[in-house]
């Protein structure tokens, strides 16, 4: 008895508050990650307030989530229990993971066909292949970064090299590498030539080996990688080379953390690191460098890294409606331009560059541009169904390599025969 | 009489329940349900979780990966526990003479306790960086070439035990100290009426008398060595190639990065498995030697 009194009465209250919810606002909660610290926190809660004061029909609750993989844990048990916030910034690589499990919706539902061709329609492409699949859009690029090179002009110019030319193929980089190279009296390596960081995950920056080279490492459905194509096995060789071989980069895997910090010390001459540490580096480098695309092989290439908007699925058509109007809004070029300048990620739509924000940012610091010219060239991060254990596959064949304890070939051979198995199920 | 033993009856439940709540909801059933989801399939969105008895330990037995860390985590305690019980009792002994700066002393020891495991981890890191890290600069000047810690699968494992006995010993060493200073001075003066050396005295009397706080660190040690793994989500995510990857970090990256949350339950239970054995083994052979006042 006092159970059902109870449930009538939560029930009613429950009622009575839905509807005074919709009748001033729809309420929407919106999770997302920082990566790399600094303004993109203040920034996001910013451009959230400023949208909400524009628009009295919605209430936006911007919540932090920690870093890239808190928000993934937060988001997907978020959903699991029912809960999920309506909006995420999660990483794109996380697409199938998120579609597997069944949380998330495509945009294309939500927005007519003139805005598909304005608006999704209008991001660089290569944001777009981590981004679509199946011919849906399950993502919209948003904090969105790639790898390039960056290089102490006054340490070229020491070596004897010209300080405003980067290396722009494997051999040269190779060649300017041995000139860079300092060793003192005792053979001890005073500075490197080139620093790829590998620590964790190097898949990422290897992409930017095995996409020179001519290979994709894995198809747009998600269920079939590319591990131990010959190029693939090339490019794993390139990079062990450099420091078994020709001795330009300290042997063993590369911490990240401390990777801008011996670009700046002088301990290496050249680094391959995220557009996202631009700003760092500006602000830090006690010598003039410059940014780069990374050095080609058979072609120009590189990934792409970063985070999506992601529309999840366990809400109310209205939230939905509200929620794409939302990121409708803050990825719209102005938006884009403000959250560029700020944090140093790719605006992601080439409307953005052409704002008068950017062009006067772009003008004061060219190099920033050289990050976005390399879209051209950019391909998809490593992304597939079951992309954790994909991809801890790889990057486990990568260490292996690269500390000699087994050849590139063995490496990459095994990675492939455990992916097909975790894989095939996906088939 | 009837009615005061029920009274009692009621009375003691009572008593228990704010502990039993909290444990049975924390401890026991989550326990409980790690066992039985280690005999379901993942379940994903798309696909429900069913039913696979035996499946994932049969996974489990063919899983490289698992006896890797399980490998490297039998070598993180061989080392981590010995060494920092050794250190801490040596710390301790030390600081519990009376000596110059004996205040700041103890506070240098146990700094490391109090200051957090991630915060701490990431100082660390550039301790070991190669090259202008304060190890290998240190090292330079004595001429030798730089040496990447982290970075080689030979020396990444030991870069992490290091971390982890600097972290511990400190706050053990505040158990022993405690136990120290409960030994009544008049033993040391006995001792040396009777002309014992200052090694036999420690050998046959302090000794003995800290067995019940060795076991008790002990006990917390060998725990420590399965759950204190902070540090290497800083410093070496596992790598390079899982070789300073540990059960339980291998558990966490099993069940959040992987999702299969099933094949870490399943983990789970070995870890639990192996705990509960150590545990008990401790308390049954260890507990015979322990002298208690």
């Amino acid at each position: 008895m006092f159970q059902k009194i109870f449930k009538i009465a939560s029930t009613a209250s429950l009622t009575s508050l839905a509807c005074v919810g919709s009748a001033f606002a729809v309420d929407l909660e919106f999770y997302f990650p920082v990566a790399v610290g600094g303004a993109a926190a203040t920034t996001i809660e910013k451009l959230t307030a400023d949208y909400v004061a524009a628009n009295p029909g919605v209430n936006i609750d911007a919540i932090y989530a920690g870093s890239y993989s808190d928000a993934g844990v937060k988001a997907l048990t978020a959903a699991r229990g029912g809960k999920p916030p309506q909006i995420s910034v999660l990483l794109s690589t996380q697409m199938f993971t998120l579609i597997d499990e069944d949380v998330i919706t495509p945009f294309d539902d939500f927005v007519s066909a003139e805005e598909k061709e304005s608006w999704i329609g209008g991001f660089y492409p290569s944001f777009m292949e981590n981004s679509q699949t199946g011919g849906k859009t399950y993502g919209i690029p948003f904090q969105r970064s790639t790898p390039v090179l960056y290089w102490n002009k006054a340490a070229f110019a020491e070596a004897g090299l010209d300080p405003e030319i980067a290396p722009a193929t494997w051999d040269e980089m190779v060649d300017f590498g041995k000139k860079l190279t300092k060793k003192d009296a005792s053979g001890n390596v005073s500075q490197w030539g080139v620093r790829i960081p590998s620590a964790g995950f190097p898949y990422w920056l290897f992409q930017g080996l095995s996409t020179p080279a001519g290979a994709i490492l894995a198809n747009s459905d998600g269920n079939k990688t590319n591990f131990n194509d010959p190029k693939v096995v090339e490019a794993l060789e390139y990079l062990v080379d450099l420091s078994a071989k020709h001795g330009i980069m300290q042997p063993g895997s590369i911490e990240w953390g401390p990777t801008p910090k011996a670009f700046f010390e002088g301990e290496t001459a050249m680094m391959w690191t995220t557009t996202g540490n631009l700003v760092n580096v500006r602000k830090n480098a006690p010598f003039d460098f410059g940014v780069a695309m990374l050095p080609a092989k058979e072609r120009r290439g590189a990934p792409t890294g970063g985070g999506n908007f992601y529309l999840f699925k366990d809400s109310t058509d209205e939230q939905k409606d509200a929620a794409v109007a939302f990121v409708q809004w803050i990825t719209a070029p102005e938006q884009a331009a403000i959250w560029s300048i700020a944090t140093g990620y790719v605006a992601p739509r080439p409307d953005a560059w052409e704002t008068d924000a950017m062009k006067a940012y772009t003008k004061d610091f060219p190099p920033a541009l050289i990050a976005r010219d390399q879209l051209e060239f950019a391909v998809a991060e490593l992304s597939t169904f079951e992309n954790g254990k994909v991809t801890q596959t790889l990057n486990d064949a990568l260490a292996a390599a690269i500390a000699g304890e087994k050849t590139a070939k063995d490496a990459l051979d095994q990675a492939q025969a455990t992916a097909d198995r975790i894989l095939k199920p996906y088939r | 009489m009837r009615n005061s033993a029920k009274h009692q009856w009621i009375y003691a439940w009572l008593l228990l329940s704010p502990a039993m709540i909290f444990l049975i909801t924390f401890t026991h059933y989550p326990a409980v349900q790690t066992v039985i989801s280690s005999f379901f399939s993942t379940g994903r969105g798309r696909r429900k979780s069913v039913f696979i008895g035996w499946d994932n330990y049969a996974t489990l037995l063919l899983d490289e990966v698992f006896w890797k860390v399980l490998v490297n985590n039998f070598w993180y305690a061989i080392w981590t526990i010995p060494l920092s019980i050794i250190f801490s009792l040596a710390m301790a002994l030390w600081v519990n003479d009376k000596l110059r700066g004996r205040g700041f002393l103890r506070m240098a020891y146990f700094t490391p306790t109090v200051l957090p495991l991630i915060a701490v981890a990431n100082i660390w890191l550039f301790f070991y960086t190669p090259g202008f890290g304060l190890i290998d600069q240190i090292r330079g000047l004595f001429g030798f070439a730089e040496q990447n810690w982290m970075g080689s699968p030979d020396t990444a494992l030991y870069s992490m035990i290091a971390v982890a006995i600097w972290k511990e010993a400190g706050f053990f060493m505040i158990f022993y100290l405690a136990a120290l200073q409960t030994i009544p001075p008049s033993l040391r003066e006995a001792a040396s009426i009777e002309g014992a050396s200052k090694f036999y005295y420690f050998r046959r009397v302090i000794f003995p008398l800290l067995m019940p706080t060795t076991l008790f660190v002990s006990i917390n040690a060998v725990i420590n060595s399965f759950r204190l793994v902070d540090h290497i989500f800083v410093m070496t995510e596992g790598g390079p190639n899982n070789s300073s990857s540990l059960l339980l970090f291998y558990i966490y990256e099993v069940a959040f990065d992987y999702w299969d949350t099933a094949y870490a339950a399943t983990l789970t239970v070995v870890m639990l498995a192996i705990l509960t054995t150590v545990a008990i083994g401790q308390f049954f052979f260890l507990d015979k030697k322990v002298h208690y006042k």
